[in-house]
């Protein structure tokens, strides 16, 4: 009963936010704020990992920038200031969190595309 | 101005502001509460407001009880607190609720802390205990010593030591409202509130505004 009364104060999951896997090749769309006028940033990577927590559920985006960075992101599932995401592609992997990707780089920190 | 509540703790979560910041809240379901008795200086030599909460079956409770209920026609209630006030502004027979707190204010909440059960010096009062290495054994958590020598040849009441740590009554001021749902008489509060879950806890105006 105390569980339910908690999910109705949480804030409702984003129907924005598709089901994400580790892996995916994503494009996350974040409000920003700029003085009083709010724009949209992307953020294009790869999902390495989930952490699934209820109303404190996040995933982890990894995006190599120029000069061969790379940055990660944090974002908050539940978070109003992710507006969307959009799956781009899924890719064939074997474990739920993919650290290895971190010291590869070029074509060995590639992930096989999934089809279904 | 009189502020009070009786309620039960929830459970914490987080909510979002409106720059979508998340705010750790623990959620509280306050009252509605009964204003069973009011304490004034002339008759008690204190001013107070006894609330009480949360009904229950009239066989829970003495007859005691029941009578002094039954004086503002009131239904039989599991709990009766006192709260200090500076001035009174309820009668014996309201009903008080969330709605007397707003988004914004400072409350204090008095609670009482998990029970830890018989603890030893370095979990109780983070006592350094002795050196890991160095020949040490059987000294890893020792409280090292409680006192001086001879002089005074004892030790000292109230000085720090092994014991029961916990169950006692905690008060975490100054938390700050941010979530009030008259409907479902619930109360979000920033930050942590201490004891368990379904824990009773007390809501007051805050002291350090």
């Amino acid at each position: 009963m105390n569980q339910e009364t908690l999910k109705a104060i949480e804030t409702p999951e984003n129907p924005n936010i598709p089901d994400l896997l580790p892996g995916d090749a994503v494009s996350v769309h974040v409000k920003i704020k700029e003085g009083d006028r709010v724009r949209i940033q992307e953020f294009k990577g790869t999902v390495l990992y989930m952490h699934n927590a209820g109303s404190n559920s996040t995933f982890t985006v990894r995006r190599v920038a120029s000069n061969g960075i790379g940055v990660e992101r944090t974002f908050l599932r539940n978070s109003p200031r992710v507006d969307k995401v959009v799956v781009e592609r899924h890719s064939q992997i074997r474990r739920a969190r993919l650290y290895y990707l971190r010291t590869r780089t070029g074509k060995s920190a590639r992930l096989k595309q999934k089809f279904n | 101005m009189f502020k009070g509540l009786i309620g039960r703790k929830i459970g914490m979560t987080q909510i979002f502001d409106e720059d979508g910041l998340a705010i750790p809240v623990t959620i509280i379901e306050a009252g509605p509460c009964y204003v069973t008795q009011v304490r004034m200086p002339e008759k008690d030599g204190y001013s107070a407001v006894q609330l009480g909460f949360e009904e229950t079956k009239p066989k829970r409770l003495t007859g005691g009880e029941l009578g002094h209920l039954k004086r503002n026609e009131l239904p039989p209630l599991r709990f009766l607190r006192e709260f200090r006030a500076k001035s009174v502004q309820v009668t014996e027979g309201d009903v008080v609720k969330v709605d007397q707190f707003a988004i914004g204010d400072r409350v204090d909440v008095v609670g009482t802390s998990k029970g830890r059960g018989f603890q030893g010096g370095v979990r109780r009062y983070h006592f350094a205990g002795g050196p890991k290495t160095h020949g040490a054994s059987d000294r890893e958590r020792a409280p090292g010593s409680r006192s001086s020598g001879t002089t005074p040849g004892r030790v000292f009441k109230g000085s720090r030591g092994a014991g029961h740590m916990g169950n006692d009554r905690v008060t975490a001021q100054n938390l700050k409202v941010v979530l009030v749902d008259v409907e479902r008489n619930l109360l979000g509060v920033r930050g942590a509130v201490p004891g368990a879950r379904n824990g009773l806890v007390l809501v007051k105006e805050g002291r350090k505004q």
